[in-house]
């Protein structure tokens, strides 16, 4: 079986800072994943549906732009409506540790604050990806 | 989930897992592509290669964006290659079309060659036969355009459009062994740069020189993907070609040499698998390798008896 990690790492809402996604996705290239980038500036809409097109098994959210409590939440919810129930879904960027409790309870596995080394993503990914 | 169902019932759902289980060699791919096959055939294929940083993937966004104008649907396999160090991706193309991929008449999946040296391979047809019973009137492959994956793209598609690009160092890429051979039309994106008449000229003697003289005659085409400037003209010729393939009865020849190197690419894939599981790993085998190093035997007699070994 050839099977391999497919994370699609993506930047929903208005913000433009991808410095860490793209560290992040190199890491994961890296770690031997197979990963979609899709860069800035998308709706949920658009992540869903690309998370869809391209079976993957992990959807890393990056923002900055503090808007995740809107957005996280939002994308974890269309997953399970169109089907996708088995994608685990991380994030990462600009989040307040207080914020994080309620992320997790939305659906949100995990969030990686400034200073993780990737390893830990790349570690969680391979321990919880379904 | 019924995936053939799924498929034939226009899921996008079932497609995403149809492919996936053709990609990971699933246990059900088999039966799945078996089951898919007779409602394939339909849908018209256009390879796009060229070197990175041609502009494929803005190409291949506009160009869906105008068949989507000419009431298409479109399906679009982006190939970006594996790191053959961490046998990871970044499947980058995407990118390029985020705006298409919200139409319901789009259908975008990103594939990685995963150590196919080729760059593409049986996978990469599987899926676009996938996307061909999905019901996509059009399919475009597009592909890392280095080495031998330029040849492999003719093998999978019905018109092949080479990308080339002004000032990209060498202005004699359309030279390189292979291009002028599988284009069926040219597109000289980023037309904007230096260098553009240069390399418009130059691929025409090239293609003076080859003396093909009759039949279909590549055009060249200048694009600016980004401005969306050039692009009616460049899927004019595709139609074009598209009916002269038709016409001559070029189309259906194609298409049968297609299926036939097909089967006979899966057969030996068959028997080299068989060969691997059963001969190599074996203690027998290397056993065979130090008595071959020791040149106590040789390989032309063993490789004779091997054959002759599964033949029975």
């Amino acid at each position: 079986m050839e099977k391999r990690i497919r994370v699609l790492v993506a930047k929903p809402g208005l913000d433009g800072h991808d410095r860490g996604a793209k560290v992040v996705a190199r890491a994961l290239r890296d770690a031997g994943f197979e990963v979609i980038y899709t860069g800035i500036r998308l709706t949920p809409e658009q992540i869903v549906e690309t998370a869809l097109q391209e079976d993957v098994n992990v959807v890393a959210l990056s923002l900055l732009s503090g808007a995740h409590n809107t957005l996280f939440p939002k994308v974890v919810e269309l997953l399970k409506e169109k089907g996708l129930n088995d994608v685990l879904v991380i994030g990462g960027g600009v989040i307040p540790d207080s914020d994080i409790p309620g992320l997790e309870k939305a659906g949100v596995a995990t969030i990686f604050t400034p200073g993780t080394p990737t390893s830990d993503i790349v570690e969680f990914i391979k321990k919880n990806v379904k | 989930m019924d995936i053939v169902k799924g498929v034939l019932e226009k899921s996008r759902l079932a497609t995403s897992k149809a492919i996936t289980a053709v990609e990971n060699e699933y246990p059900e791919a088999a039966e799945i592509m078996s089951k898919l096959y007779s409602h394939t055939g339909k849908a018209y294929i256009i390879g796009i290669t060229g070197p990175p940083g041609a502009g494929k993937s803005t190409l291949t966004d506009k160009i869906t964006k105008e068949y989507r104008n000419r009431g298409k649907t479109v399906g679009i396999v982006a190939i970006d290659p594996t790191s053959p160090y961490s046998g990871g991706a970044i499947l980058g193309d995407r990118i390029r079309m985020m705006d298409i991929s919200m139409d319901e008449g789009v259908f975008i999946r990103s594939m990685a060659t995963r150590g196919s040296l080729g760059g593409l391979s049986q996978k990469t047809a599987d899926a676009v036969k996938i996307l061909d019973a999905y019901g996509c009137d059009i399919i475009i492959i597009e592909t890392v355009g280095v080495g031998q994956s330029e040849v492999d793209i003719v093998k999978n598609a019905d018109t092949t459009m080479v990308v080339l690009v002004p000032g990209l160092g060498d202005d004699i890429q359309a030279i390189k062994a292979g291009i002028l051979e599988i284009g069926d039309l040219f597109t000289i994106n980023k037309a904007d740069r230096d260098g553009v008449e240069k390399i418009h000229i130059e691929t025409e003697m090239m293609l003076e020189l080859s003396g093909n003289y009759e039949g279909w005659r590549p055009p060249i085409n200048r694009t600016i993907a980004s401005d969306n400037e050039g692009i009616v003209a460049v899927v004019d010729a595709i139609e074009e070609h598209g009916k002269y393939l038709r016409e001559t009865g070029e189309l259906e020849k194609k298409r049968k040499e297609r299926i036939k190197d097909e089967l006979l690419a899966m057969v030996e894939d068959k028997i080299t698998r068989h060969i691997y599981k059963t001969v190599v790993g074996s203690e027998d085998f290397a056993n065979t390798i130090t008595s071959l190093q020791k040149r106590e035997i040789n390989p032309y007699t063993v490789a004779d008896n091997i054959v002759g070994k599964i033949l029975k």
